[in-house]
């Protein structure tokens, strides 16, 4: 790399995280630490049925024989779970009825970020679920959606509202059982977001869900139900932030997703928890359990941009459980300074003619670690089943890493079960090719980039897919060097 | 009546693709099958060759007064059906000498012919690969691995030369070769024909029929066959196209299932 | 094995119990930085006992059935038949041989013929007496190993030394024939050291064949260290009975401009466990490994390597190829490591297999892992049926199914045989293969 083009790409990099503010507000919290009495008080404060209280008891049992996982290609200080707050919530009187009694700051806040939620500043044809820190603060066009049957609700209210469906389907994909940290997010999850269409229904508009974590010191421990009923259809977008602290924030959730016969579920996810700095202080733990159960004929698509936390530990995942199932994973993941990544998928094939795919980008800048992780596993049962997993890695600079730790097992001999990997650096050729045509140099790796990730934004709903762009851009200023 | 295609029919993945053809081949005779793209052509050939995939839904053929479709496809060429693929398949790790030799003798067994020993079977290769202009080397190399478009066509026309069918099938064997090598081709073809011997050319173009003259002509269109005539029926095709056929036959230009 | 059903001890007690009274008689003897090595080989252990499956490096090997297996070192060689030994020559090849049986040279069946000057070949019990500070660089325990490399360097009985001296070419191969006798059930543990000094070559062929259909562990170890510009070809074959539990790990140095070739083929055997860890720690060093496992019935092939690109412009090549059938189960796991700074890192990794029953399992893990971005590495891996087309192709030329799909799967698997420079060794194992592939059937026209 030439030293001026470096330069160019130095300055570009000192660009701040614009989400990494903080709101004002007064809020209302537990103490940190994490008991049966915390948990129960959780409960009562959601006013929960007794169902979900023994449930929440139950996990956190069988969390307390589990043990953090370390097979990840990710280093970190251990966390002390004592020290962590498992519930924050901005004071309110009474829940609000509408959106005229949320807390104006609260609105600013979102309204900052980029997702108003006034009636009339709503991005149009996207209904919002708005979350910060332990609670769901306002849903958008609830009444519309109403219409068509759909449920999109914060989790709370789908306690309260739809009990039968929420206990017919909780832990249905990813059972409290499943691993250390959706056991922990089962015992003290607090809100997030409930969808369901019901048979034949197709949606008639994007669902999404914005995360926000504001409050030190505090876990944010979502969970997300979507039930698409038979031959129906969904596409739900999530987008995430939280303010720039020293310390270490965890965020441990949870997606399940059901897609019942002939039905299907895009998934999009846009994380830009904060990083962290340059030296790697600070930032989002970001271990999450995203699965999809897939009956017979149906489609579960995920799609990911992941460029934000400090650390990433996610595997969405498809169980290709009814004949004629199709799993898809689209990711594009980036880690810069000392962000650490390890993402994949798992597709688990056992239906007959199950098919899956499988793109992964990996950009490893700065200090990044960059891992993907995915398991295609071809039960005896899965006839004909198929994958085809492409996995590339572009690394920028000589003090990053980028690794690909694939899993294949194949037990049915009709499978055809392909992986193929590549990595790559974007070479001084391709960029003085392009500065040579007129381009700068930041802009030339932006495209570079971008045509790298480009089957995966292609996945991305057009709103999203010009955010991650430029998000992108972002999180690679200062990276070549 | 060497072959005998009655109202055939056929769909591919639930798509009809030949909507009845009715065809009678002879011994001795050379048919060219002619048609736009996507008219069924290849799809007839390799029905013929029993490939899987093609699901007959109507109507017979018959080979030597045998039902064809019945047959598994070795059976089909050792009872001396032979198809020169349109694209060749590549089969690294198996030489082509082993694949002729196993051929050879797989044939002359079921005919109740003694199996050929090496020596003589090198001499019959040895004298076939010079009918094609090809090396020798390449009887040593994996079946079609690295082959050019050009030499994949003489070395199916080489297994031909070699394996003497009784009704070959030449699947756009002139599709992807210059002159020279359509030439070389069109020799071997034409070496091997005798009163015995049927063969059934697919082609989109008249000119491979300047170096081997059919008796018949037959236009595909839409899964059937619109048209039959003699030799002069691919020249007016060339000076006028396929528009005009079509439309006498109520397709109109540019109709017909894509295959 | 006893009948009696009496509770056994468990087997790292009765190991070491067998160690202590054991190793006043082991090779080396005496030789206080030899039995330092032993006691905390066997140190490491006990307190590694042998993998767990959640060992990740162990995740598709049952090592159940290996600890059933584990057992101290037989005292001396069982006897074998000459003639089992004449049936493992390949055919046209003049090899210097070494025959060693239950873990124990056999000057009686070995042929070493006349080496040339400069090359040093003897069993590793007599260098030990002989010239131990020549081999004590090379007996080391790798950091982190495994039970069954600490079980090894604390009981080695045996194995053979190679040296090759400077510029120093050996143009016979050495083949090394490892058998076992109808003996008990006693473990062999076996290393060998394989040292080239610069610009030397060599070609080493280890044969695996254990005659009796004995429940045993073979367990070796190998050290090679390749110094700049020397290149060794390196085959191992195995093709032993179905009693046979095979667990071997070689350790690969190499230097600058370096050459190391190996063939890792896998016929026989009840279960095998191969690891090969190469470190490219000198420019322009080449490592190429191809493997070839073909297998069925119950057997498990667990292959394992790991190529560790410590230094800019090394070139890694590798392929391996399964062939599974019957109940069989074969796992693949390559790691390819590019550390900082190993710039113009050009690596390749490849693993195929084709499943040919109902019941067969492949797994497949290829692994890369870089830190340095002026690389070119890539890898693949598929798992699948015979492709359709070329069945059709060759029945549409006459052959019948049951033979075209026998060649498909011949041809699958030869491609990693061509790349054998010795021509006897290839041939045998292609017609090994035909004939296991084949059933005899054309056998002569394929190859």
């Amino acid at each position: 790399m030439s030293s001026r083009s470096q330069q160019n790409i130095d300055a570009l990099l000192k660009r701040r995280y614009e989400a990494g503010f903080v709101t004002e507000v007064e809020e209302e919290t537990v103490p940190p630490g994490l008991n049966e009495d915390i948990i129960r008080l959780i409960s009562a404060k959601k006013e929960e049925p007794e169902f979900l209280l023994e449930w929440r008891l139950k996990a956190y049992r069988h969390w307390l024989t589990m043990r953090e996982p370390r097979w990840a290609h990710v280093r970190y200080e251990p966390i002390d779970y004592q020290a962590i707050r498992y519930y924050a919530a901005p004071k309110q009187k009474e829940r609000p009825k509408s959106l005229e009694e949320v807390d104006p700051k609260l609105l600013e806040t979102y309204e900052k970020l980029g997702i108003p939620l006034r009636e009339q500043e709503r991005l149009a044809g996207v209904a919002v679920d708005a979350v910060f820190d332990s609670v769901s603060v306002a849903t958008t066009f609830k009444e519309k959606l109403a219409e068509h049957g759909v449920i999109f609700c914060s989790f709370s209210e789908a306690v309260r509202e739809h009990p039968d469906l929420v206990e017919k389907y909780l832990g249905s994909v990813v059972p409290y059982t499943d691993n250390f940290f959706a056991a922990l997010n089962s015992a003290v999850f607090s809100d997030g977001s409930f969808v369901y269409v019901p048979p034949g229904v197709r949606c008639p508009m994007e669902l999404s869900t914005y995360f926000r974590i504001n409050a030190a010191n505090t876990g944010q421990f979502e969970r997300t139900l979507i039930v698409a009923d038979e031959g129906s259809y969904v596409s739900y977008l999530e987008g995430c932030t939280a303010p720039m602290r020293d310390e270490n924030q965890l965020h441990a959730a949870v997606v399940e997703l059901v897609a019942l016969k002939g039905a299907e579920i895009k998934y999009s996810t846009v994380q830009n928890w904060y990083p962290g700095d340059e030296e790697g202080r600070g930032g989002i733990y970001n271990f999450v359990t995203k699965r999809g159960l897939c009956a017979e004929d149906a489609k579960i698509s995920w799609t990911q941009v992941e460029t934000g936390s400090a650390i990433t530990w996610k595997y969405p995942s498809v169980i290709l459980e009814g004949d004629n199932s199709v799993g898809e994973f689209y990711s594009v993941a980036l880690t810069n300074n000392r962000q650490q990544a390890d993402t994949g998928t798992k597709m688990v094939h056992i239906g007959k003619n199950t098919r899956s795919t499988i793109i992964s980008k990996g950009i490893s800048a700065g200090r990044g670690q960059n891992a993907y992780r995915g398991l295609v596993r071809v039960a005896k049962s899965a006839e004909g089943a198929r994958n085809y997993t492409q996995c590339d890695s572009l690394l920028i600079g000589d003090r990053c890493g980028a690794h690909t730790f694939p899993y294949i097992e194949v037990r049915n001999r009709t499978a055809q079960v392909e992986h193929e990997a590549t990595t790559s650096k974007i070479s001084e050729d391709q960029l003085f090719y392009l500065m040579q045509r007129g381009l700068s140099a930041e802009d030339a790796v932006s495209m570079i980039v971008n045509g790298f990730c480009k089957e995966v934004f292609k996945e991305l709903p057009m709103e999203f897919a010009v955010e991650a762009q430029k998000l992108l851009g972002v999180s690679l200023e200062g990276a070549v060097g | 009546m060497l072959l005998e295609i009655r109202n055939l029919h056929v769909s591919v993945e639930g798509k009809p693709i030949l909507r009845g053809i009715d065809l009678a081949v002879d011994a001795g005779e050379v048919h060219a099958i002619m048609g736009p793209n996507g008219s069924g052509k290849s799809t007839l050939a390799n029905v013929l060759a029993g490939r899987e995939g093609y699901e007959v839904t109507e109507g017979e053929v018959l080979y030597k007064g045998r039902n064809l479709l019945e047959m598994a496809p070795e059976e089909r060429a050792r009872e001396g059906v032979f198809l020169a693929f349109q694209y060749p398949v590549e089969i690294p790790g198996v030489s082509n000498v082993y694949l002729l030799k196993a051929a050879v003798n797989a044939v002359r067994k079921h005919r109740g012919l003694p199996e050929l020993d090496a020596m003589d079977f090198l001499k019959l290769v040895k004298e076939k690969i010079r009918l094609v202009r090809m090396d020798e080397q390449f009887l040593y190399r994996s079946v079609n691995e690295g082959f050019s478009g050009g030499e994949k066509k003489r070395n199916e026309v080489l297994q031909m030369t070699v394996l003497e069918p009784t009704l070959a099938i030449l699947d756009e064997t002139d599709s992807g070769l210059d002159i020279d090598a359509l030439r070389i081709v069109s020799e071997g073809v034409n070496s091997l024909r005798s009163p015995e011997r049927a063969f059934l050319v697919v082609t989109h173009y008249q000119r491979l029929l300047d170096y081997i003259v059919p008796d018949k002509v037959h236009v595909l269109a839409g899964g059937r066959i619109v048209r039959s005539g003699d030799r002069t029926l691919a020249l007016e095709l060339e000076k006028r196209g396929y528009g005009w056929v079509l439309e006498e036959a109520g397709l109109g230009a540019g109709a017909g299932p894509a295959a | 094995m006893s009948a009696q059903p009496q509770p056994r001890p468990d087997p790292a007690e009765r190991l070491a119990a067998a160690f202590r009274e054991r190793r006043a008689r082991l090779p080396g003897a005496g030789l206080a930085w030899l039995e330092a090595l032993r006691e905390q080989a066997l140190e490491r252990f006990r307190a590694a006992g042998l993998p767990a499956r959640g060992d990740e490096d162990w995740k598709y090997t049952d090592v159940r059935a290996l600890a059933r297996r584990l057992a101290p070192p037989a005292a001396g060689p069982g006897p074998v038949a000459e003639d089992a030994v004449r049936a493992l020559a390949f055919e046209g090849l003049e090899a210097h041989r070494i025959v060693l049986v239950d873990g124990f040279l056999v000057p009686g069946l070995s042929a070493l013929g006349a080496l040339p000057e400069g090359v040093t070949v003897m069993g590793l019990a007599e260098a030990l007496a002989r010239e131990p500070q020549a081999l004590a660089p090379w007996l080391r325990l790798p950091e982190g190993a495994d039970g069954f490399t600490a079980l090894n360097l604390a009981f080695m009985t045996d194995g053979v030394w190679l040296r090759v001296a400077d510029g120093v070419a050996l143009e016979r191969p050495l083949q090394i024939v490892h058998l076992r006798s109808a003996a008990p059930e006693a473990g062999a543990h076996l290393r060998h050291v394989l040292t080239l000094g610069a610009g030397a070559r060599a070609t080493v062929i280890e044969t695996h064949a254990a005659t009796a259909e004995a429940d045993v562990l073979d367990n070796l170890g190998c050290t090679v260290a390749l110094a700049a510009g020397a290149a060794l070809d390196h085959y191992v074959v195995r093709e032993s009975g179905a009693g046979l539990c095979h667990v071997g790990r070689i350790d690969v140095r190499q230097e600058a401009g370096s050459r190391y070739v190996s063939h890792n083929v896998t016929l026989g055997g009840r279960l095998t466990r191969s690891a090969i860890q190469v470190e490219l720690a000198g420019e322009g060093a080449e490592t190429h490994l191809y493997g070839a496992y073909v297998v069925g019935g119950r057997q498990q092939v667990d292959n394992h390597t790991r190529i560790e690109h410590r230094t800019a412009g090394a070139v890694s090549r590798e392929l391996y190829k399964g062939v599974l059938d019957g109940r069989a189960r074969g796992a693949f796991t390559g790691r390819v490591v590019v550390h900082p700074g190993a710039q113009r890192t050009d690596a390749e990794q490849a693993n195929h297999n084709l499943l040919l029953s109902e019941d067969a399992e492949a797994d497949s893990r290829p692994q890369l892992e870089i830190y340095a971005d002026d690389v070119k590495c890539s890898h693949g891996s598929t798992v699948g049926e015979l492709d359709e087309t070329s069945l059709f192709y060759l029945r549409s030329r006459g052959i019948d199914a049951e033979l075209a799909r026998s060649l498909l799967v011949y041809a699958f698997a030869s491609d990693v045989l061509e790349r054998m420079a010795l021509e006897p060794v290839r041939v045998q194992l292609e017609r090994r293969l035909t004939a296991v592939l084949l059933a005899g059937r054309e056998a002569e026209g394929v190859i």
